[in-house]
Parts: C-alpha cells; structure tokens; sequence
C-alpha cells in the first residue's frame, strides 16, 4: 500500500512539474469529451445529478467553491473571502468584484439566493437539494413551508452569509455544478435554458444533443488572462472503442480508458506518454447484510475479506486499473492512513474464523452484481472458487445497473458489489456508517456500532483539524476491523491525454472532471488556431 | 387513392395505442425506476423521501391504468409529457432529434438503393456467374454482421488508417460526417435489398410474359426494362418500405457509437435512466414513421403497376 500512494505521488508530482515546465498559449480549440455514455441531460445544471452534466457545467458555471485539484480540497471560486463565526456554523462571504456572468452583469448575493433556493424548489426535485439542504430552512423551502432559505441572509450586493444546520466545511458540498450559480433575474425569463448564460470560463454556443456542446472564452472571467483556449467543444462519447479511434486519430484531446484500453495504451510507446493516473475517491466493495444470519456475525465478515485474493483479481481482471483497498477511505483522502494493512489472502485464517463463528461447513449466500466488469458479476465469477474454498458458496443474482441502487436501498439483498463514493470529505463518508444514517441515505448495510458512533460524533464536534484528522482515521481503522463490507479496491481513474494538451488536473473526485480555465494547447495540436 | 390513405392512416391509431401499452406494461415489470436509476453509479445517495417526492411528482405512485389513461388523454392533445430526465417536453425533444435521425435515415436507404438494387439486378443476369457469388456472398455477410462491429471497422478502416472521413460527430451539413454511420447502418438493409432484387429478377426472367416478350423480338434492354424492371420493382419497394421503416429503430446502436444526434441514442439513454415519457415518445415516434412509410410504399406501387388498386 506503501508503494502505490508513492507511486501515485510521484505521479502526481512528476505531471505537475511537466505541466509547469512551459509556459500556457492563448488560443486554440479545447476537444474534450465526456465518457459517460448518456447524452447531456440539459442545458440546466441544476437538473441532473450526473458526471456526464457536471463535465459541461465546469466551464459554464461558477459554484461558489471549486476543488483544488492538486492540493486535493474545495476553495473559494465566486467569492474572494470567507469569515466563519466562533460556532463553525455560520459562514460570511464576500463575493468577487470582478466576477460577470455571460452577459456582463455583476454577480450579486441575490443571484447565490436565488439559485440555492431554486435548487430546494420541492416541486422540482433537483439533485443539488442534497447538498443545498445543510443551509438552515432550506428543507422548510423543500417542504413548501416557507418561501425563502433563513440560513441565507444578504448583507449587502455582494455579502451574504450562510448558517448550516451542523458543523461542516461548505466548500466539500457547494462545489458541484449542481449547486451552479444562475443570474437570479435572467433565469427566469422563458428561453434561458436555450442559451444559458453562468460565470464559467466559456461561454455557451451550441448543443447538438447527443454530440456536442460548444463554447467560446469569456474574456472577462474573473480570473486574469483565463481560460487560455478560444473555443471548447466536449462531445458526450460513451462508447469506449469509438473514444479510443477519436483519439488515436487526433480528433479529441483526451480520453477516459477503461481497464483494456489501459493496458494497450501503457503497451504503446507513444501513447503511455500522455497517460495521467489518479485515486478517485471510490472504494468497489460486496455489501453485506446483517438481518442475513451469518453475516451479523463479525467474524464472518472477516472470514469473507480473508477468503479472496483480492490482489489477484485486481492483476487479472481489473488488469491494474485500481489500487488495493484497506478500509473505506481511499488513498487520496486526507484520513487515509498510509501505514494500514489491507486483510491478507488467508484462506486458513478464514476458515478458522468460520469455524469460531458456528459455521464450519460454511453457508451459502446470494450475491447481488451488476455487468460491470470493474465490480460485478466478472468479478464476483472470480471470488466464487475462492469462498468455496473455505465453504462458502455463492449465488449470483445479475441485476441491471440502473436497478441496484433501488435494490440495496430497499434492503432487499443478501449482499451485493457496488463502488461507492467514498470522498472527498473524509467526515461524510465515514458518516454513512454511522447508526443514526438510514440505509436509504448511504448506511446501505445497516451498520450499527456505539464505539464508531462515539468516534464519528467527536470528530463532528472537533475544532482542532488535526485532532479530527486523528479521530477519522481511527474510525477508519474501526471500520476495516468490523468489516461491514469486502474492501475490494479503490478505484484508479486513467485519462489519456494528447502531447499538446497542458494544465490536465489529478482530481480525485473525478479525473473527467477539469477546470478548463486552467488548459491549454500548443501550436501542434490539429486545432491550435 | 385519397380514402384508402385516411383509412390506412386511422388503422395506425390502435397500433400505437397498443405499443404505448405495451411499453407502459413493461416498464412497470421490469426492475428500477428513475429515481433509484440515478443511483446507478454509486456516486450519489438519494434519501427515501427523495425517492419518494420524485415518485410523486412525475405520477409514478399511481394505479397504472390511471397513469396510462393520463398518457392516453396527453396523446389525443400530441402532448407526449415532460421527460422525467431533461424536465422538458417530449415533444421539444424529439423535434431536435428527429431530423438528424432522418437524415442519417435516409443517407444509409441511399446508399443501400444505389449498390443494392443494381446489384441484384446484375447478379440475377447470370446466375452462379461471378458477380452472382459475389452478391450472394455480400448479401450473407452484409445481414450476418453486427452493426456496432462494423461501425468500429469502419471507423478503424476510413477514419484512423485512411484518414477520409471524420471517426465521430454531427458535421451540421459537413457531408463527410454522415458517411461512416450512413453505410454502417445501410449494410444490412443493402444485402437484403440485393437478395430481393435478385430473387425477383430471377423470378420474372422466367415468366411466360417474358418469354413472349422475347419471342415477339423484343431486345434484351427492352425486356429489362418495360418487363422485368418495372414487375421486380414492386417487390423490391415492398422490401424498401420495410427497411426504411425500420432503419430509424435500428440507428441506436449506430448513433451511439458515432455520437450521432439522433432518436437512437435518446431512446438509448431514455431507457437506461428509466425515462418513461421519453421512451415512449421515441418508440411511438418509430412506429409511426414505420407506418407512414409503409403506407407511402403502397402508394407508391400502385402507381408503379397499375393493376394493385385500392378499394
């Protein structure tokens, strides 16, 4: 485990170096693409909760924070400072003067208002709600109950402050393309949304459903002398062979690669050159419910995270393309501890687990698993001979993609293989194991412990980051030992990327997901003019 | 003419009430709604109240045949309702999906009309010859091929090695653009037409008005063209309605993979996010151009042999 966060931050600091070696042009075309098979849902960002939406919504929109990729936290984007009251509760900011939306109107605090109250319009349903609802009064808005969020308070044209329900840094949930600021007055004239206008640093030209959406460079965006390139095109291209044509013939600048295509582009001398690696905050696991008799039992759990090779799967199967997990923490998380030890292959150890915990001739169970190859039913295919090894025999119930989710919220499973976000905020993830969070808001195997609870509500309470940071990562470790779920891997993101496409960002949160303000192409790209 | 188009035309209306059931049917059965669909990735936790609210909001908590009989009174006003997805109309999406789904429609019926019929036509000239095996051998493959394979070689042969045409995208007029989806989905259609055309032509070639024809002294290029052309064509039309009709359904797999902005690949995402409105709105839509095209073929042949009348 070691080795690999060295390796990921050698890789880190060695593309940063390359990145800064030269220095950024102005102009060009940016041909970026967004991998996630669908089409873009809209030209609202508040309307879907999709990776696909928010790649777009990154160079249209500002959010009131934005993540620093490579320090690996949320900043301030619209506004330039932040005051946070003696409580940690309530958060005063004070907008960009410079910052103008398309149209060349000032940003104000009405425009912040307004879009985080139209984002709990209850009527509506938009996914940023999620986000948005940790704002004193927002759900009373949600709720129909009142009209306006009372959390939010307008000081003046551009100050406005922001009291949240709990303790929590805002910036790790107001840095979505979800929670978009929106010029309050011009959204709602009928037409906007054929022609949106935001902050970002591109202007909206065109969208060809299903094709493209392009852009041009907004001048006066508030950073100076960005975004470099004059025009940005992202084509939605699900399709991973057709991704990988488009760009090996130079008609895009960057590609997400699956798990085959990885191994073929670091086979290729030129390809493996403008190849950028990062620990997404995901961690692939097998859910395990306690209401199924064997699995209430911790040893059980155990046993299961002993009896697979977990390591031999990812070399195989996920051909690399993902690190070793431990615990539920990813590697790129603050809390992650660089010195835990994943559960070792130990079929013996496994079956003397078993055997402690009444089931010396094993059990059966069934195995709930989507077609995904990177954690579903090739994988779980995988794990079959290894638990029946030590007794344990497995039933594989495929289900679609779209449908698990229903079905894990619903309880109705056995157990079942998922990647779930697990970051960036190493608080809110730990917290989906906290007994107070309903399976249906992420606790998805009913994990209930009063020792974790106690860890998880005093790291909530804790001033001091580091004594936090402390608290996190022994709630971590707590996790790994009870083992509510098999810690499979996290998942590694690779984009492939052009030799004349600079300023790419590790982002763990999503590497598709850039701040084009920040890219640029060189004079030998086939659209550098 | 005019009545037998009106009756064929009212004929269509229980026929996509009936596939507006039978999608509805199914979507009720099969696991997943959009709400729970939204989880897909894992990314996001949706609470039960959410879901719940979301339920509510676009109906989904009502009997079906209450649901179905809303859809039913929306469809007699051409309203299709608001995609769950996109929160807009259906019918503002299917407008800006249909034309470039005509056009890749039309350019791949194109291509399979111009080297399909003649192929045929040839082929059956001198059966067992070598252009006869060659067609045959075409048509086999041309029906036995997977479109989305032979998208990709496409793709790998005419945009990565040769460099002719563009790999993706919608060229807004560029016509380059449609030219590598436009045969990927005109392959098939293309040796079905060629197989048609030969069994036709082969057929009428043996037919006693022929065999007069020639014996009266007719020359070959007139036995071609006032007996044989004109008798094989309404065959040939019947099997081009069809096709065409169903090409559209067809171009899903190619829209996709050419990022093609057509009905396919919203149909594609409509069903993967459990969109219901919007997967009807496409389906109907489909079967709709199926039916009017098959209509406008009728017509069409009995204009081409004007012994097919209509009463």
């Amino acid at each position: 485990m070691k080795k690999l966060a060295f390796t990921t931050a050698l890789t880190f600091a060695a593309f940063t170096l390359q990145a800064q070696a030269q220095e950024p042009r102005r102009g060009g075309t940016i041909r970026f693409t967004a991998p996630y098979g669908a089409s873009f849902v809209s030209n609202d960002s508040h309307v879907s909760n999709q990776i696909q939406d928010e790649i777009y919504g990154y160079a249209l929109h500002g959010m009131l924070y934005k993540w620093d990729a490579k320090n690996g936290k949320p900043v301030l984007d619209i506004a330039e400072s932040v005051q946070v009251s003696a409580d940690g509760k309530t958060y005063t900011y004070k907008l960009r003067d410079n910052a103008l939306f398309h149209n060349g109107r000032k940003l104000t605090a009405d425009d912040v208002i307004w879009s985080y109250t139209r984002i709990m319009d209850g009527s509506k349903n938009y996914p940023g709600a999620r986000y948005v609802a940790r704002i004193v009064g927002a759900t009373d808005v949600q709720k129909g109950q009142v009209k306006e969020i009372s959390g939010l308070k307008k000081i003046d044209d551009s100050t406005f402050s922001m009291t949240l329900t709990d303790k929590a840094d805002p910036g790790y949930f107001l840095f979505q393309a979800q929670t978009a600021i929106l010029p309050a007055k011009e959204a709602q004239a009928a037409g906007f949304f054929d022609k949106p206008i935001g902050l970002g640093p591109f202007k909206f030209v065109e969208h060809v459903p299903g094709s493209r959406m392009a852009f041009e460079r907004w001048d006066k965006y508030y950073l100076a002398g960005k975004p470099y390139a004059d025009k940005l095109v992202i084509s939605p291209m699900g399709e991973a062979a057709a991704r990988d044509v488009a760009f090996r013939n130079k008609e895009v600048d960057v590609s997400i690669l699956g798990s085959t295509q990885y191994v073929a582009y670091k086979a290729d001398p030129n390809l493996s050159k403008g190849i950028l690696e990062v620990a997404e905050v995901f961690t692939r696991n097998m859910g395990m419910n306690p209401t199924f008799k064997p699995f209430s039992d911790k040893r059980v759990r155990q046993a299961i995270n002993h009896a697979i090779d977990s390591e031999l799967i990812i070399k195989r199967l996920v051909r690399d393309k993902a690190y070793r997990a431990a615990s539920w923490l990813p590697l790129s998380s603050p809390a992650f501890d660089k010195d835990a030890k994943s559960y070792a292959f130990d079929p013996d150890k496994a079956k003397k687990l078993l055997v402690e915990a009444g089931y010396p001739d094993g059990f059966e169970f069934e195995w709930t698993a989507t077609p995904n190859e990177s954690w579903g039913v090739p994988i779980v295919e995988a794990t079959i001979p290894m638990l029946a090894k030590v007794g344990i025999k497995v039933k594989v119930k495929p289900v679609e993609t779209s449908a698990l989710g229903g079905v894990v919220v619903g309880g109705d499973f056995q157990a079942y293989i998922w990647s779930n976000t697990s970051g960036p905020d190493s608080l809110t993830a730990l917290k989906c194991f906290h007994s107070s969070t309903p399976r249906s808001s992420c606790n998805y195997t009913t994990f209930k412990n009063p020792a974790y609870d106690k860890l998880i509500d005093d790291a909530s309470n804790e001033a001091d980051p580091a004594k936090q940071l402390d608290l996190l990562k022994k709630a971590n470790a707590f996790l790994q030992e009870e083992a509510p779920v098999w810690f499979f891997n996290y998942n590694k993101a690779v984009l492939a990327y052009q030799p004349w496409l600079h300023g790419l960002q590790p982002n763990s949160t999503e590497l598709a997901l850039q701040r084009y303000e920040e890219l640029w192409v060189d004079t030998t790209s086939p659209a550098a003019k | 003419m005019l009545p037998y188009v009106f009756r064929r035309l009212l004929q269509a209306v229980p026929i996509l009430l009936a596939v507006a059931a039978l999608i509805f049917v199914l979507f009720s059965v099969i696991p997943g709604n959009f709400a729970t669909s939204q989880m897909a990735d894992g990314r996001s936790n949706i609470d039960a109240a959410t879901i719940e609210r979301m339920n509510q909001q676009f109906g989904l908590n009502d009997p079906l045949p209450l649901r179905f009989a809303k859809y039913v009174g929306g469809l007699a006003t051409f309203d299709l309702g608001d995609s769950f997805r996109t929160r807009q109309p259906v019918t503002k999406l299917i407008g800006e999906r249909l034309w470039p789904s005509l056009q890749l429609a039309l350019a791949a019926m194109l291509f399979a009309i111009v080297i399909g019929v003649p192929l045929g036509f040839l082929a059956a000239l001198k059966p067992g010859g070598w252009l006869d095996m060659f067609s045959m051998v075409f048509a086999v493959s041309g029906l036995s091929l997977p479109m989305f394979w032979l998208g990709l070689l496409l793709m790998y042969a005419f945009a990565l090695t040769l460099n002719w045409f563009p790999s993706f995208g919608y060229g807004d007029g560029d016509p380059r653009y449609i030219v590598l989806p436009a045969i990927a989905l005109g392959v098939s259609p293309l040796a079905l037409l060629a197989r048609t055309s030969r069994a036709a032509v082969l057929e009428i070639l043996h037919a006693d008005f022929v065999r007069t024809a020639r014996a009266k002294g007719a020359s070959a290029y007139r036995v071609m063209r006032w007996h044989v052309a004109r008798n094989a064509l309404v065959i040939v039309l019947t099997t081009l309605g069809l096709q065409f009709g169903s090409v559209l359904g067809q171009a899903v797999v190619v829209e996709k993979l050419f990022a093609w902005p057509g009905l396919g690949s919203l149909l594609v995402d409509s069903v993967t996010w459990r969109d219901i409105p919007a997967v009807q709105g496409c389906i109907l839509t489909i079967v709709l151009f199926f039916l009017v095209v098959n209509i406008a073929v009728d017509v069409l042949c009995a204009v081409v042999d004007p012994r097919i009348k209509y009463s």
